[in-house]
């Protein structure tokens, strides 16, 4: 670690290698720091992909692609199971294999990585952002940039110390919980999702397959509505009654932003990306992807404004600016249908189930299902076209 | 004060993400609560995904 870079990323997740890869191949220099020991574990996360998305912005390596997935169901409270016609194949991604290739990429692309490096606080001059406070083994260093590019998950605080109000409300934040277990008799062409207040009350129960017999299991509950039973215990129970046999090979615990959109993501020398901005879907909590899309966007973004000698709010808010348009407006009408979907009772759910069933297979559709869902909402309708149809 | 029963803890920082006083501390595997800036408020005990955390006296 040298005493100055022109910017400096906090967070090596996917979205943290992505924005300095772009840096680095902006031609600028780029420092990485990671917390933890070792880039891509622990892995909390279910895995999942569309494969339309992610393919627009990473060259795949079949090395990352654990399972191909060729469908979704759905499982109502009642145990009804709707296979969902859906055009955007995916896949279940070896998150370890792929989070540390992207950190190998963004250091082949000239960004110096560190692990066990712990930013803890921020430098400031005159209302800019100018460095990292950074503790590593042992040691606290004052490192300068131009700018910091705050990439930090959904623990984030950089943006708090720049004085941006990230925190998240109880019921913006899914808690989760997850275990990849084996020796499981599933279906390892579909990724499943259960709604059922008792299975995953303000949320989903998802079952992402790895291979023939293992798959992670997970749930995320609304933030509000776990105060008196905690994932853990919702999952093992789910466990017990569904997979009394499995072998659990890890469990996790996490959380995920499902909040309003955000323009509050960068300030002076300052910008913020993934889950630190609150960039996952609201709906399905998925910020893979999205937050990939938007680091590419800042990491380049990052580098001309050094290069310009620049790194004012204004000029790093073309990030949001072209942020809005890639994700950003959908992101307004996925929290407008979270909202809605949140208020579905279970009875409303089995009946939801139960129509799309009498359709033929053709029609059961993202778009259709959602819209027998929210039959009383007229008004979503234009959004539901709109997110799944673009 | 809230109690960590620091053996449970899983370090993912859903606590922190909630905390409107950023009184949470989380690095690999340590989490401090500051109880200075900490206004008992209890998201964090709401929220943790393990039952990590517990309204103390
Ligand atoms: C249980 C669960 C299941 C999920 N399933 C899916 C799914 O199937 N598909 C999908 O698309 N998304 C899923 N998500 C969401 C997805 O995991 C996140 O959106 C994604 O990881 C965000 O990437 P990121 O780079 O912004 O943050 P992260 O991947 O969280 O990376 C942030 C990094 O910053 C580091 N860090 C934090 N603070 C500091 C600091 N102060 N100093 C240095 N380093 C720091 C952390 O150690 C971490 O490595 C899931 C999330 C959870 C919790």
């Amino acid at each position: 670690m040298k005493d100055y870079y022109d910017v400096i990323v906090v967070g090596g997740g996917p979205t943290g290698s992505t924005a300095a890869r772009l840096a680095a191949e902006g031609g600028v220099k780029v420092l990485l720091l990671e917390k933890d020991r070792e880039i891509g574990i622990p892995v909390r996360c279910g895995e999942a992909v569309g494969e339309k998305g992610i393919s627009k912005i990473v060259e795949l390596k079949e090395e990352w692609i654990a399972n191909h997935i060729k469908g979704l169901r759905l499982v109502a409270p009642d145990g009804t199971k709707v296979k969902v016609h859906h055009e955007d194949v995916g896949f279940v991604l070896d998150r370890k294999r792929f989070d540390y290739d992207l950190a190998m990429n963004a250091a082949n692309a000239g960004a110096e990585v560190v692990t066990k490096a712990y930013a803890f606080g921020l430098l400031t001059e005159n209302g800019t952002v100018t460095g990292v406070k950074v503790q590593y083994i042992g040691k606290q260093y004052d490192i300068r940039s131009k700018i910091v590019i705050g990439a930090d998950g959904v623990e984030s605080r950089v943006g708090r110390w720049a004085g941006l109000k990230t925190n998240l409300k109880l019921k913006d934040v899914e808690t989760c919980a997850q275990m990849t277990a084996t020796n499981i008799n599933i279906d390892q062409n579909y990724c499943d999702f259960y709604f059922s207040s008792d299975i995953a009350p303000g949320g989903y129960l998802w079952v992402f397959p790895k291979n023939k017999n293992t798959a992670n299991i997970g749930l995320g509950l609304a933030g509000d509505k776990a105060q008196n039973k905690s994932p853990l215990s919702y999952l093992k129970d789910f466990m017990k009654s569904n997979f009394p046999d499995a072998s659990v090979l890890t469990t996790v615990a996490g959380g995920v932003p499902v909040a309003p959109y955000t323009e509050n993501i960068v300030s002076n020398g300052l910008m913020l990306v993934g889950d630190a901005a609150h960039q996952s879907n609201p709906i399905s909590g998925g910020g893979i992807v999205l937050g990939m899309l938007a680091a590419q966007i800042a990491g380049r973004i990052a580098s001309e404004a050094v290069k310009e000698n620049n790194v004012s709010e204004q000029r790093l808010s073309q990030y949001v600016k072209e942020w809005e348009k890639a994700g950003g407006s959908n992101h307004r009408r996925a929290y407008r249908l979270k909202e809605s979907v949140a208020k579905l009772t279970d009875d409303d759910l089995n009946k939801t189930a139960a129509a799309i069933q009498k359709k033929p297979e053709d029609k059961h559709t993202v778009v259709n299902i959602f819209k027998a869902a929210l039959i009383n909402q007229p008004k979503l309708i234009p959004d539901i076209f709109k997110i799944f149809l673009g | 004060m809230i109690k960590i029963k620091k053996d449970l803890c899983d370090f993912c920082g859903t606590c922190v993400s909630v905390c409107p006083d950023d009184a949470i501390e989380l690095f690999e595997t340590r989490v401090i609560i500051n109880n200075e800036i900490c206004t008992d408020c209890l998201r964090c005990v709401k929220v943790c995904p393990f039952d990590v955390l517990e309204a103390g006296s």
